[in-house]
């Protein structure tokens, strides 16, 4: 069960539409180191996890993921709104506009949709962690390249933000994996 | 109705929810930190006033019967939706 807060986790500005640069934000809406591939990855793995630490940070930091995610879409969609066709299709946004309009949808920076086998999960929970602390520096990596790719400032405050999350997610996977390891090897020796 | 308070408001919200998002993440990981928990609970009280005065003014902050509906109006709609409001 999730229950809607209707507020954005942090304040998303845009200094002016842009809609070269919500093509490339795009990407971590539906691309494979995106917030769906991010919540929908830990989210899934939960049923299989062997503690109830496990449980409880996929848990918690799977719905901060949907939160990321409503923070990307707000910012493609803030950078598209106002935008003229003549902007879009300069942006080379005109194939995304013929199926979808303005509308969001799941892809990444290249137009390619969302799949799942962006997400792992093989039962392993070791094996499992260890693809979540990956996907964390993926994420960051891709925020960074983010960065590099804008100037506008205020899109740089959402984007600095969210590469902050995705380090202190990293940290909380490394601290969840070793007692996950630990228990793993108590079973083993009884 | 006064924009800037209401991005004011929420800002505060916003604050105090990070704080809590994180010392809970925190906590997962470190349950019997009793510093953290002391914060966790201090930021709970506080985020907890903070969006019961914001629903006072914009109405219901949350779905599903978190937040009261006033008498002659349900208000859940009628609050800009966070994509459209311009901070």
């Amino acid at each position: 069960m999730w229950v809607y807060e209707k507020k954005l986790q942090i304040p998303v500005r845009v200094s002016a539409p842009n809609p070269k640069l919500a093509k490339y934000i795009i990407t971590q809406y539906g691309g494979p180191e995106g917030e769906l591939s991010a919540s929908l990855r830990y989210l899934n793995m939960r049923y299989t996890m062997p503690t109830a630490m496990a449980k409880g940070v996929l848990t918690d930091i799977g719905t901060e993921e949907l939160a990321h995610m409503e923070i990307v879409a707000t910012l493609v969609y803030k950078l598209i709104e106002g935008a003229p066709i003549e902007a879009i299709k300069a942006a080379d946004l005109g194939s995304h506009y013929a199926d979808h309009g303005r509308a969001l949808y799941w892809e990444n920076a290249a137009g390619v949709p969302w799949v799942a086998a962006y997400v792992s999960a093989t039962g392993d929970p070791v094996a499992d962690l260890h693809e979540n602390l990956a996907a964390e520096q993926k994420a960051r990596a891709v925020y960074e390249n983010l960065l590099h790719l804008t100037d506008d400032p205020q899109v740089k405050d959402v984007l600095r933000f969210l590469r902050e999350r995705e380090v202190v997610h990293f940290q909380r996977f490394g601290e969840t994996l070793m007692y996950v390891e630990d228990y793993m090897n108590k079973k083993k020796v009884f | 109705m006064d924009h800037r308070n209401q991005v004011q408001m929420l800002l505060q919200i916003q604050q105090l929810s990070i704080v809590a998002t994180e010392l809970n993440l925190f906590l997962d990981t470190h349950p019997n930190d009793q510093q953290a928990l002391n914060m966790f609970n201090q930021v709970h009280n506080d985020l907890l006033k903070a969006v019961r005065n914001y629903e006072k003014i914009y109405g219901p902050m949350l779905n599903y019967g978190y937040s009261p509906a006033v008498q002659n109006r349900w208000k859940w709609i009628d609050s800009p939706w966070p994509w459209e409001i311009k901070y």
